[in-house]
């Protein structure tokens, strides 16, 4: 029996400053239940940071505002709490991983501190129990707990991205969020590190919201998939109806399309024409259409509805 | 870190004699002579020559300057020109007064500067900011002299509270050190506020903030001593202006101190004079700057591992 341990309904969010504002995640819906794994895909700009963010509440302070929606996350609406009760969810319910590994941990505080700290906040340790579980951790993520008094800058990209990972997991969170979590690595470290995340995620059967625009890293981590387009999820089922079912939004297909196929010789990818639109300046109808390959004059007119075949969602005039 | 510090004390004897050298140069080329300007318009010109002579200066710079420097390196700074008194006491007796009312100035600029700017910062576009932000602007606006006539006016003729002038309690400096931290304590505001606003917008204290941590460790722990690097700077670069810029404040409130002594032995062309109390600023400035980088290293270990 699948457990729901996130609810995201009608999710609105804006970012309004002095020239404009952007429309970031318009209505969305997610769920994710509990051990399992959801990959969010998308361009950039989609809006997956700011769908994350919204989840722990650490949208930019005054620029970002949640226009309508709640957050269920073991049956309350994280966005009725208070900061308070927020921080004690933060770093020890939910944790997240940010995407670029080189800026996230403070160059003054040695990686004990930083680790020890999220321990302190969360867990009645004592010190000596404060220390086991930091070397455990750091164990856990592969790297030798005699460096845990160095600084940040005498790690490299990879085992910055683990400390972060050791950060994140130190109070065994319920939900752990990745943003990109390879995207600043090398491509030889960043199959190390995404292995690492899934094979931790599995062992310790923590739920994971994996962010990415990798169509690939998805198939090879996740088992639900919900594709993003310019804050909207245009698309999202299990990874079997989005890498094996018939039936695809025609953005996914263009994704797909822009990855290399070496089965078959093409000479060029088959990139989505176009780029996406401004957030601040969404056209009308469907957000995709005037990049559609189908485009028909109901796109154009109104925006559709989603329509799910068993679980897998699409929103598209196509299938309506 | 040893070895760092004494290549840096090493570095201080070629910056010195660079700086004599400059000093030595100008004080030779400016127009004038101490003769003529001590004993006064009215002196025959055969004794002020006779006046020259005796002080050597009929000698041609480069052996004047050799010989000064010699003799320097011997810790004998000369006679002044104008009192025939060794120049180190007219500097023992002021200097103390100046490191105390440099001192003073500066730490009160910081006690003030540091956490309104840190308030300015985190309360952004708040009606404190604002407040702080105008009354900053305000009073780096406002020159030192007028702060301190408007001062003494105040305290001193109106309320009759604190001496105006000279030196002997404690109560003599706090308006001096008033006229002196206020202009600091403007820029040190603006500063924190600055720097504080970038801090606390970089992803390691969103990290601090997605641990759950609470805001005023966010602030205090991971994001001042991240923003402390340009402040410290600032202080330390204020103070040895301080030291030998407090002319004006000096001459205010009547302090017998360097500034004073200085911007007088130019005007006599006290060379030695001026030579030493020159010598001695410059000393503590560089002193203030190693300090200044060393405690870099204490803040930032990213800096430390590059003191080998
Ligand atoms: N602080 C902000 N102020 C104004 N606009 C913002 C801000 N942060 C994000 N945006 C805008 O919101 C939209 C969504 O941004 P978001 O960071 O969520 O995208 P993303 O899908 O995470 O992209 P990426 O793959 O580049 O990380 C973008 O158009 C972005 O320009
Ligand atoms: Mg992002």
């Amino acid at each position: 029996m699948r457990e729901k341990l996130l609810e995201i309904r009608d999710l609105k969010v804006i970012y309004k400053t002095d020239e404009e504002t952007v429309e970031a995640v318009n209505n969305i819906d997610l769920d994710l239940y509990k051990g399992e794994s959801l990959g969010i895909v998308g361009e950039t700009g989609a809006g997956k940071t700011t769908t994350a963010l919204s989840i722990i509440r650490l949208l930019p302070y005054r620029v970002a505002k949640i226009l309508s929606g709640e957050i269920i996350f073991n049956e309350q609406n994280l966005l009725e709490l208070s900061e308070k009760d927020m921080r004690k969810i933060r770093g020890n319910n939910i944790s997240m991983i940010f995407q670029d590994p080189m800026s996230s941990l403070n160059p003054v505080l040695t990686v004990e501190d930083q680790i020890a700290e999220v321990l302190r906040l969360h867990m009645d340790y004592g010190k000596e129990m404060i220390k086991k579980r930091v070397k455990e951790v750091l164990q856990l993520v592969g790297i030798p707990h005699d460096r845990m008094f160095e600084y940040p800058h005498q790690f490299s990209g990879g085992m910055k991205q683990r400390v972060g990972i050791a950060i994140a997991l130190a109070c065994d969170p319920d939900l752990l969020i990745a943003d990109e979590p390879t995207t600043a690595l090398d491509v030889t470290i960043q199959a190390q590190v995404l292995n690492m995340i899934d094979e931790l995620q599995s062992r310790l059967k923590t739920s994971m919201i994996l962010i990415t625009h990798d169509l690939g890293v998805v198939a090879q981590t996740c088992d639900n998939v919900a594709i993003m387009y310019a804050g909207e999820i245009v698309e999202s089922g299990t990874a079997k109806d989005i890498f094996e079912g018939e039936r695809h939004h025609p953005y996914t297909e263009g994704l797909f399309g822009s990855i290399p196929n070496l089965d078959i010789d093409e000479k060029r990818l088959n990139p989505i024409q176009g780029v996406m639109p401004e957030p601040s300046m969404l056209p009308s109808g469907c957000r995709f259409h005037p990049r559609c390959p189908h485009c028909m004059d109901i796109c154009i007119a109104e925006s559709p509805q989603s329509k799910s075949f068993d679980g897998h969602h699409i929103k598209c005039h196509l299938f309506l | 870190m040893k070895r760092y510090i004494i290549n840096r004390l090493l570095l201080l004897i070629p910056t010195i004699l660079g700086v004599t050298f400059i000093i030595f140069t100008i004080m030779s080329l400016t127009p004038g002579d101490p003769g003529r300007i001590i004993l006064g318009q009215g002196a025959e010109q055969a004794d002020v020559d006779q006046f020259n002579r005796d002080l050597g200066l009929d000698r041609p710079f480069l052996v004047r300057y050799v010989t000064y420097v010699a003799n320097a390196v011997r810790g004998d700074f000369g006679l002044s020109y104008r009192t025939g008194r060794p120049v180190y006491e007219s500097i023992r007796n002021r200097f103390p007064f100046t490191v105390t009312l440099a001192f003073l100035g500066v730490l009160g600029s910081m006690i003030i500067g540091i956490p309104l700017g840190i308030l300015s910062a985190v309360k952004q576009y708040s009606f404190w900011d604002i407040l702080g932000s105008v009354s900053a602007m305000f009073l780096a606006a406002v020159p030192g002299f007028w702060l301190g006539l408007m001062l003494i006016l105040f305290f001193s003729l109106r309320l009759g509270w604190l001496p105006s002038s000279g030196v002997g309690t404690y109560q003599h400096y706090i308006m001096p050190a008033i006229t002196l931290a206020i202009p600091g304590a403007a820029r040190i505001l603006r500063l924190t506020r600055t720097t504080m606003l970038e801090t606390i917008r970089t992803d390691y204290v969103r990290t601090a903030r997605a641990k759950g941590a609470k805001e005023r460790t966010v602030v205090w722990k991971h994001a001042l001593r991240n923003a402390l690097l340009p402040i410290v700077t600032s202080i330390g670069v204020s103070f040895a202006a301080a030291l030998g810029g407090t002319v004006i404040t000096e001459a205010v409130f009547a302090l017998p101190g360097l500034g004073t002594l200085v911007i007088t032995s130019i005007r006599m062309k006290d060379t030695p004079q001026v030579m030493a109390a020159v010598l001695l600023l410059s000393f503590l400035f560089m002193i203030i700057i190693l300090l200044i980088d060393l405690t870099y290293g204490f803040i930032d270990p990213r800096i430390k591992s590059m003191y080998r």
